[in-house]
């Protein structure tokens, strides 16, 4: 069993900053690669709006220089790469003078808020229905029970999200439709606030909850069916454990860790929002603002959000990684 | 066999030289549904095993060795299930037992020595909390350092440093997992232990090293051993008498010493004559012929058709097994 060496601390977050890099540089690269210029863009987008704008040559070359743009690619590189590392992440090139940085940072609450609690439930319930399906002591009837529920995940979510507005918001009128917490409330740890968002976080986050947990639940199956293969289940069973005991420490205890790795992975990805999700609950999260940022060809906001998702995917593949010997002893400290 | 010679057998188990006895196995079937009809894997089996005893029980694979076993244990696996017989341990029938009756059983008096030694422990949980659930599942929970010293005593007693104590499977060689597996196996003191192969998957030092450490535990513990396998070599060093199993059916029964200086039934005589030497090299006789469908067994013996001295009323009848000598069954029209 090795111990956690700092050499292999040293190489996981020396790989941390490699992935971090990398994305930064692919992120600054494919824009440039990309025919055209943004501020060019701009302005005779302006001028298309206003029919003529005086000195517009001045006007570009004035802004090129305001975001650095004329400068050799390596220097902008060099500055790109220094400002991403502090998290300045620039001007907003549609909602000019807001910041990136401060406009993901309002809105990343309500993403991580939603989409962390929406795939932990998920997480819960798909593994324990995924489990279920594989045991072959589960009653009957709830094992014929599981597979409708799973049906749902057939359903596209935003389908599912629009079904859900429908009914539960228009015709029940149990849930509001949009939004992420009631107007005229005092925000802060107070409980109608506090209550506000959770009834505003019902719907959206059973959409994805429902639209999720079949990943889950067959991943889960799929893992629960090879370990009651094994060997040591025999084992389990002739030295007359409790059944309970058996599916929990044994069954679920062995099936659950590839899809830790996949949990890890999904809770890196959730920074970049569910992006349907939120445009049809207008839950304004990161993935709301992503799809503002593309339809108003806001550039920065883009690649501020991308950053964002490849700085939190390295960072949670960072964390599994020093962790995962602790919930498989198999994996080992020195092989990395 | 016939009632009478069952009765007459169960009779001689109680008082058969002073002997008691701890397993007697009564016309055991068990049967595998398939989509074409039922495979008999076990077909009207009886055998017994003296307290103190090793028996060996060996066959060439597929002769339904394993499934005798896990039979005895209620373990047999769907589409198998035990179609009829008795399996008397201690005087009690585990055919009939209920669920939880039959967990009690489990461990408490009938212990397994798996054939997989490899993978048969629970690859994340340590060697230490295997060992203790065993002991805490039957015996309720212990005072922490009494059962860490039991513990202690159980891996000393099968050759095993203390340091393995707190180690996860994958940290030990095959050889040191199977000791683990036999130190599980007496943690409860039971009647009758089944070694399923248990030196199948080790090399040959190895072999000998487990082979040694199941003969202490017997000597020691007084306990009843079945050990199945297809090594005769290893048989004939640890085994007291030895059941000859073919195609489900058992053929012969005898002391080893017997087994291996007169075998009566030619498939016994087939097995001990394969037996690879160093003094020389012969070829093989036993590949001749092939083992019937287990589906639809023909009228009669169940090895006529790989006979070497087959007879008309070996395709007529099938003979049942009947004690020639002292301790010596044999099923052959042979001997009539």
């Amino acid at each position: 069993m090795g111990g956690l060496t700092w050499n292999y601390v040293l190489k996981r977050v020396g790989m941390w900053f490699l992935t971090i890099w990398l994305g930064t540089t692919i992120i600054f690269l494919i824009p440039r690669l990309a025919p055209g210029d943004p501020v060019a863009g701009v302005i005779s987008r302006l001028t298309a709006q206003s029919g003529y704008i005086e000195n517009s040559a001045q006007m570009i070359e004035a802004w090129r220089a305001r975001f650095g743009l004329d400068q050799p690619w390596p220097v902008q590189y060099i500055r790109y790469v220094g400002n991403s590392l502090r998290f300045d992440l620039g001007y907003s090139l549609a909602n000019f003078p807001s910041r990136v940085e401060s406009m993901v940072a309002q809105a990343l609450p309500w993403t991580v808020g939603l989409l962390l609690v929406a795939t932990l439930i998920s997480f819960v319930i798909g593994n324990t229905i995924g489990a279920l399906m594989a045991w072959e002591r589960t009653p009957g009837w709830i094992r014929n029970l599981l597979p409708t529920t799973l049906t749902f995940t057939s359903i596209p979510f935003f389908m599912l999200g629009i079904l859900l507005i429908y009914v539960f918001a228009f015709g029940l009128r149990w849930f509001p439709a949009s939004g992420s917490v009631g107007r005229g409330l005092t925000a802060g740890l107070n409980w109608p606030y506090i209550a506000s968002i959770i009834h505003h976080a019902i719907l959206p986050a059973t959409a994805i909850v429902i639209a999720s947990m079949g990943f889950w639940a067959l991943g889960m199956r799929g893992m629960m069916i090879t370990t009651a293969g094994e060997d040591y289940m025999i084992l389990a069973q002739a030295k007359g454990l409790k059944p309970s005991r058996i599916f929990w420490l044994y069954g679920v205890r062995n099936s659950i860790l590839p899809q830790v790795t996949a949990l890890t992975l999904s809770l890196g990805g959730i920074v970049g929002g569910a992006v349907l999700v939120e445009y049809i609950f207008a839950y304004p999260g990161v993935g709301y603002l992503l799809y503002q940022g593309i339809v108003t060809s806001d550039y920065t906001l883009i690649q501020g959000i991308v950053f964002m998702l490849v700085f939190t995917t390295a960072t949670f593949v960072l964390i599994l990684d020093l962790l995962y010997p602790l919930i498989d002893p198999r994996i080992t400290y020195e092989r990395g | 066999m016939t009632v009478q010679m069952e009765r007459r057998q169960a009779a001689q188990s109680v008082t058969a030289n002073g002997r008691a006895v701890t397993l007697e196995v009564k016309n055991l079937k068990v049967y595998y549904a398939t989509p074409t009809g039922d495979v008999r894997a076990v077909d009207d089996v009886s055998f017994h095993v003296y307290k103190g005893e090793i028996l060996g029980l060996v066959g060439e694979s597929g002769c339904g060795k394993t499934t005798t076993a896990m039979a005895i244990l209620r373990m047999v696996q769907p589409p198998g299930r035990i179609v009829g017989g008795q399996v008397l341990l201690d005087g009690i029938d585990l055919v009939g037992l209920n669920e939880s009756a039959l967990r009690d059983v489990r461990w408490n008096t009938l212990a397994l020595i798996p054939q997989g030694a490899m993978n048969s422990l629970n690859p994340v949980m340590r060697i230490h909390t295997q060992i203790a659930e065993a002991i805490q599942t039957h015996e309720g929970r212990q005072p922490k350092d009494k059962l860490k010293q039991r513990i202690l005593d159980l891996l000393s007693m099968v050759g095993l440093p203390s340091r393995i104590y707190d180690m996860y499977p994958h940290e030990l060689s095959g050889g040191m997992k199977q000791r683990v597996c036999i130190a599980m196996a007496i943690a409860l003191h039971p009647s009758l232990i089944i070694a399923d192969e248990p030196t199948s998957a080790l090399d040959v030092v190895v072999q000998r090293v487990v082979g040694q450490t199941l003969l202490d535990v017997k000597e020691r513990m007084d306990v009843s051993m079945i050990l199945i396998g297809h090594d005769m070599g290893l048989q004939a060093q640890l085994v007291d008498r030895i059941a000859v199993m073919y195609a489900g059916h058992m053929v012969e029964v005898a002391p080893v010493e017997a087994i291996f200086s007169e075998p009566l039934h030619p498939y016994t005589q087939l097995l001990i004559e394969s037996i690879p030497s160093i003094k020389e090299r012969k070829p093989l006789k036993l590949t001749e012929g092939i083992t019937h469908d287990l589906r639809n067994p023909p009228p009669g013996c169940i090895f006529q058709e790989r006979c070497p001295k087959v007879m008309d009323v070996c395709r007529r009848d099938r003979p049942p097994l009947r004690q020639l000598k002292p301790e010596h069954y044999v099923a052959c029209h042979l001997y009539e």
